[in-house]
């Protein structure tokens, strides 16, 4: 019975405001606006932060990255004529993490070496990887076609390769490429496998794909290729000695992350006497991300308040004018018999009717304008059941909010005066 | 004597006792109503008539329970409603009371049949049993083509006679009316006067405010006031 009361007063309050189109429509433009904008900042602010924290998320939350890294000092000499550069991790440190600490599960070491690749007619420029088959397992990436490296490779040194799909189109390998013969400088590989690329940015800490890698077992880049890379740098002859260039560290669980890149970080301390490395924990990353996140929101909050609050200001400035404007219909009402609540809840649900359906309208302004950016600039957009909920629950507010001091005072009109009132 | 107490009692349906109304206007009191004590009877037209000023517009505010008074006593259907709150008072007009305006107030944006509805829609009935009585009623002040027109579509006496239905609309037992026909052409306000005369034929008590001697004429009883007083009573006899 209620509902039906409470229908019946929200279609007469909505006959009310049908009366005067065009006000209604420009007073609810605030509201439109206000959570038009919410939506849309929400839903290109989530996907933003949803791409980074999924690119973190894919270096794995119980893993630690230690990276060689230039050392400062290293920068400033390596300028000097046929210097060799020698830093970063050794294969002594990885062997020494490996076994010390309790709490990791699995570590792959990683080698990165530059030289041209010919597969058939086509030569490129690769990205030689040098790792241990558990890579693949730190590293998801589902197979395409052969399979990933495995033990047996880099104990018994077989050229074994692994290709990106990326860089398999690159090189213009098709699936039958399986079996055949890649060359890198003199030697000769065999394709044994290619994976999926990862598609984006994942930051310089994992590998990117933006080269075309190849996987081939650490210890055969080792023997075959050596640790000393030169190459030519703006006129200058440049040659370092890098033995590893990164190791991916996973720990048991994910309490286990912090203190253990603590004490990786405090072994190398010990052992190296630059500090040319660079220990970083994707976990701390994504703490960071979604504190990022968080006071995005914050500021989107803000932004959005206040855009809200003039918009209710709006409504609330329109609907004083319309009880002034309404005296008289009060006054009969009250006449009639009309009890002052009664009174207050008529212009209570015109204004709640009003800012939710501006609410509304906001939302699909909102939610259309993250569209036209994905589809225009492929910047990923994430609408949220949150990011139209909450506006949605808003706007009621602000209907309540603004809508019941105009309410109150209608309510208080003096029925003899109002009957009077012309 | 006990008997006549309570016939009395079975007839009175207005009754006030040394009633004043006193508006503070600056420094300065007004005495609008200055102690009057009467009753009207259960089926009786009644014109209070009176110069601006005497204080009959009070009288009908109070009487129309619009208004309370400052001290003294009004006896309403025998319930004292000058101790009521707001709230109650809305109830007593609700369900008990009529009221027809010298300006019709009807409201511009509501057609006649939602016009006719409005005490109804308070009184909680439902859309269709209140659609029902608007088109009994309107059949009643003879307006039955006209359900779906808005006021300003409609000639005064057209829209006093929805003002009509309106106050008919809860069945009450008095109708008020203010000045029923200082903003019609003499004939209209003739036809009017005559509905309400009908009316009051069927049972209703009838109060209605006039300064106008021929208007007051369709009145059976005749309350002149004066300075906040009742200065004489004419007519039939009580």
């Amino acid at each position: 019975m209620r509902q039906i009361k409470l229908a019946r007063n929200i279609l007469l309050g909505m006959e009310d405001l049908l009366l005067h189109k065009l006000r209604s429509f420009l007073t609810t433009l605030g509201i439109v606006f206000g959570v038009g904008s919410v939506v849309a900042m929400l839903s290109v602010g989530e996907g933003a932060s949803k791409e980074a924290m999924d690119s973190i998320r894919k270096l794995g939350s119980n893993n630690i990255i230690v990276s060689s890294a230039k050392s400062i000092e290293e920068e400033s000499t390596s300028t000097a004529h046929s210097h060799m550069g020698i830093y970063g991790l050794t294969y002594d440190d990885y062997a020494r993490v490996t076994e010390t600490f309790k709490a990791i599960r699995q570590t792959a070491p990683v080698k990165l070496i530059r030289k041209e690749g010919r597969l058939g007619e086509r030569a490129l420029e690769l990205r030689i990887v040098g790792t241990t088959p558990v890579w693949f397992d730190l590293v998801q990436r589902p197979i395409v076609a052969g399979r990933v490296l495995i033990a047996s490779d880099d104990n018994g040194r077989a050229p074994a390769a692994v290709l990106t799909e990326w860089g398999a189109r690159k090189l213009l390998a098709a699936e039958n490429t399986i079996g055949q013969t890649l060359k890198i400088g003199g030697d000769r590989f065999e394709i044994v496998g290619i994976v999926q690329s990862e598609s984006g940015q994942a930051g310089n800490i994992q590998i990117p794909d933006q080269e075309v890698d190849v996987y081939i077992p650490i210890n055969v880049a080792h023997s075959y290729f050596g640790d000393i890379m030169a190459r030519m740098t703006s006129g200058t002859f440049e040659r370092e000695l890098v033995e590893l260039h990164q190791m991916i560290v996973q720990v048991n669980s994910i309490e286990d992350v912090e203190p253990t890149a603590k004490g990786i970080e405090d072994m190398l301390k010990r052992f190296h006497k630059k500090k040319d490395y660079l220990v970083s924990v994707p976990l701390a990353l994504l703490r960071q991300a979604e504190a990022t996140k968080r006071r995005f929101n914050i500021v989107l909050g803000s932004i959005a308040g206040i855009s809200l609050l003039v918009g209710g200001i709006g409504i609330m400035n329109i609907m004083l004018a319309s009880v002034t404007e309404r005296t008289r219909e009060i006054g009969i009402r009250r006449a009639i018999g009309a009890k002052r609540r009664q009174i207050i809840s008529q212009f209570l649900i015109e204004t709640v009717v009003l800012s939710i359906i501006g609410g509304l309208i906001g939302i699909g302004l909102g939610v259309l304008v993250p569209f036209l950016i994905t589809y225009f600039s492929d910047m990923p957009t994430v609408i949220t059941v949150a990011s139209i909920v909450l506006p949605l629950v808003i706007s009621f507010g602000v209907g309540i909010v603004f809508g019941l001091y105009p309410a109150i005072r209608a309510a208080k009109v003096d029925p003899i005066v109002a009957l009077r009132h012309e | 004597m006990i008997r006549e107490a309570e016939s009395n009692s079975g007839v009175e349906i207005i009754k006030l006792e040394d009633a004043r109304k006193i508006y503070q206007m600056g420094s300065s009191e007004v005495n609008a109503l200055g102690g009057v004590t009467l009753t009207f009877k259960r089926g009786s037209f009644w014109a209070i008539m009176g110069p601006s000023g005497s204080g009959k517009s009070t009288m009908m505010n109070v009487l129309g329970c619009l208004d309370r008074l400052s001290s003294g006593r009004y006896i309403l259907e025998g319930r004292d409603v000058s101790t009521l709150n707001d709230d109650s008072l809305s109830e007593m007009r609700l369900r008990h009371l009529g009221f027809i305006f010298q300006s019709f107030n009807l409201i511009p944006q509501l057609t006649v049949q939602r016009n006719i509805e409005l005490p109804l829609y308070y009184l909680g009935w439902e859309a269709s049993s209140s659609a029902e009585r608007a088109k009994e009623l309107a059949e009643k002040v003879g307006l039955t083509e006209r359900l779906d027109h808005r006021p300003s579509e409609l000639s005064g006496g057209q829209m006093q006679r929805v003002a009509i239905a309106r106050a008919l609309a809860n069945d009450p037992q008095i109708i008020f009316a203010d000045e029923p026909t200082g903003n019609l052409d003499t004939a209209t306000g003739k036809e009017i006067l005559g509905l309400l005369n009908e009316l009051n034929g069927q049972g209703k008590t009838i109060i209605m405010v006039t300064h106008e001697m021929d208007v007051a004429a369709y009145s059976r009883q005749r309350l002149h006031m004066l300075d906040g007083v009742v200065d004489r009573i004419e007519g039939e006899e009580q």
